[in-house]
């Protein structure tokens, strides 16, 4: 067979094998991805979609630092039981602003894409202190420090900077502010507050999420990034809506 | 460098690769057949994979296959199939009114199944599996509460919320009496030790001259939401003192905590999350978990 002749030439060209390798061994990763850099269809459109906070950022940070994303996905897959139980399925569009990605690979815990305001503050700084407490049958670890440790601010700024340097539209004044906005999150009574609403938006949840007014933790920045889950656009729920109409 | 000849072995019939080594030569064995054909095979899908499913990127498009099928249309679709399923019973839930459908004892089973499904999922993290609560988060099971325990009011306060983000939502707050300094400290210990009394009659581990100075305190600042004689009032979710149902612990300590810093709890609102026929449900699921059955 000429193709096998072929073969047996190329086995004997040490760099032409190798060469021919790459090229073949490539075009699986080209046929895959180059195409998502041309092809907008996949990604669906969502103008409304907010950044997250400084103070969401942070909590994120700590969500990463704490390996969180080990035991909870958040991706919602196109299946009826993940519908059923989580509510709307992931979009591409809503981990837009996510650097890197949080979906996960497994499940030990629930999927939290959509755990955003289902359940109180009071529940999450309980929940995080000891998870025994509100659930019995939990095997979450407890992160009770959380609620201790101070969060960190003087960095924030530098955080934004580097969302914004992968393509997150932070603007100079957000990266700015962003210590003072982290704090003022946590703050609503604070003078402060009202930069935290100009610069990202009405929708945005001020709050004293650990329950402690006066005091920036990282607790608040933990609840204050769970609360936000799936929150920064409803594009997820008017896509279903949509695909329920058979539109 | 020798120009290598094809050698036969005669053994069995296939060429050598015109090595050798140490007298030992290697076989070129061709390929089985049935290799190629499986190769073939899975080829061949492929091809019709291709036509009839999404597959080729064409730029700023990709071909969409001949059978159209898009994993979101399926979901949507095994959605309805489910609701379709589900109508017989779903249809009777969502019009009859809550009596009828109390009364129907193969209504009231399905609900049992589905609302504990629903619980489970939603309400449990909170008020627990067994929706008996925990510090800080109401027993459902008692029979007392805050907002109405009738199924309309029930209903809507699943809708709703306290104190959530909901437009419509109920708001209550216990004022913070001790630590915003509306009334001095020696006051609270006072009005706390009447409002425990109310729960523990002929308890003997308060002072009752503190508990009858505690009345007049409690006259003064209480009965506009806890009502004169301490029984709550559900229009603005203030909680019944009389009773030992408690949400934040009823022993004096507790009591004492509560009336210092306030209370102000927090139900996220339902709407946007659960179906109107799911919170019916999730209704009636905690209506009939109050009820012992026989």
């Amino acid at each position: 067979m000429s193709l096998f002749g072929f073969h047996y030439r190329l086995e004997r060209k040490a760099i032409g094998l190798t060469l021919a390798i790459i090229l073949v061994a490539s075009i699986g990763g080209l046929v895959e991805i180059a195409p998502l850099f041309t092809i907008h269809q996949t990604v669906e459109d969502a103008p409304d979609m907010r950044v997250y906070t400084p103070l969401e950022l942070a909590g994120r940070n700590i969500y990463i630092r704490e390996g969180c994303y080990a035991c909870h996905s958040q991706m919602i897959r196109t299946l009826r039981d993940e519908v059923d139980r989580y509510g709307p399925y992931s979009l591409a569009v809503e981990s837009k602003y996510d650097h890197p990605m949080l979906w996960g690979s497994k499940r030990t815990g629930p999927d939290l894409a959509r755990i955003g305001e289902k359940y109180s503050d009071q529940w999450h700084v309980a929940h995080m202190n000891n998870p025994r407490d509100v659930v019995p049958v939990s095997v979450m670890p407890a992160y009770g420090w959380l609620l201790t440790t101070e969060l960190r601010t003087d960095d924030l700024g530098l955080h934004l900077k580097a969302m914004r340097r992968v393509g997150v539209p932070y603007t100079d004044d957000m990266i700015a502010n962003a210590a003072v906005d982290a704090y003022a999150q946590s703050n609503p009574d604070s003078p402060l507050a009202d930069g935290v609403t100009k610069r990202y938006g009405k929708a945005t949840t001020l709050r004293a999420f650990d329950g402690q007014p006066g005091r920036l933790t990282e607790m608040d920045a933990m609840v204050a990034y769970l609360q936000v889950l799936g929150r920064l656009t409803d594009a997820a729920t008017k896509s279903t809506a949509r695909a329920e109409a058979g539109q | 460098m020798a120009v290598e000849q094809p050698e036969r072995d005669s053994y069995t019939g296939y060429l050598t690769t015109g090595h050798e080594w140490n007298g030992l030569k290697e076989l070129n064995t061709p390929v089985p057949r049935a290799v190629y054909f499986f190769l073939i095979l899975t080829f061949v899908f492929s091809v019709g994979y291709w036509v009839l499913m999404p597959a080729w990127p064409l730029g700023v498009t990709y071909t969409k296959g001949l059978l159209g099928i898009d994993q979101r249309n399926l979901v949507a679709a095994s959605l309805q199939d489910a609701a379709q399923e589900r109508s017989v019973w779903t249809k009777r839930i969502e019009t009859e009114s809550f009596a009828a459908i109390q009364s129907d004892a193969r209504l009231m089973a399905i609900v049992r199944e589905t609302g504990h499904t629903l619980f489970g999922n939603n309400c449990a993290a909170c008020h627990g599996a067994d929706a008996k609560g925990g510090p800080g988060f109401p027993n459902l099971t008692t029979g007392s509460w805050l907002w109405g325990g009738k199924p309309e009011d029930i209903f809507n306060t699943i809708r709703v919320g306290i104190n959530s983000t909901h437009p419509d939502t109920h708001v209550g707050q216990m004022p913070a009496f001790g630590r915003d300094q509306m009334l001095p400290r020696q006051d609270v210990i006072k009005v706390v030790s009447y409002v425990y009394s109310l729960s523990h009659p002929g308890a003997t581990d308060v002072d009752p001259a503190k508990v009858e100075a505690g009345k007049a305190i409690f006259a003064a600042n209480c009965v506009a939401c806890h009502g004169a004689d301490a029984k709550g009032n559900p229009e603005l979710g203030a909680p019944n003192l009389t009773d030992r149902d408690w949400i934040y612990g009823g022993d004096f300590n507790a009591i004492d905590t509560t009336v210092w810093g306030g209370r102000q709890g927090h139900m996220p609102t339902w709407e946007g999350r659960l179906s109107a026929l799911d919170r019916k449900i999730l209704t009636l699921y905690l209506v009939d978990k109050r009820t012992p059955r026989p």
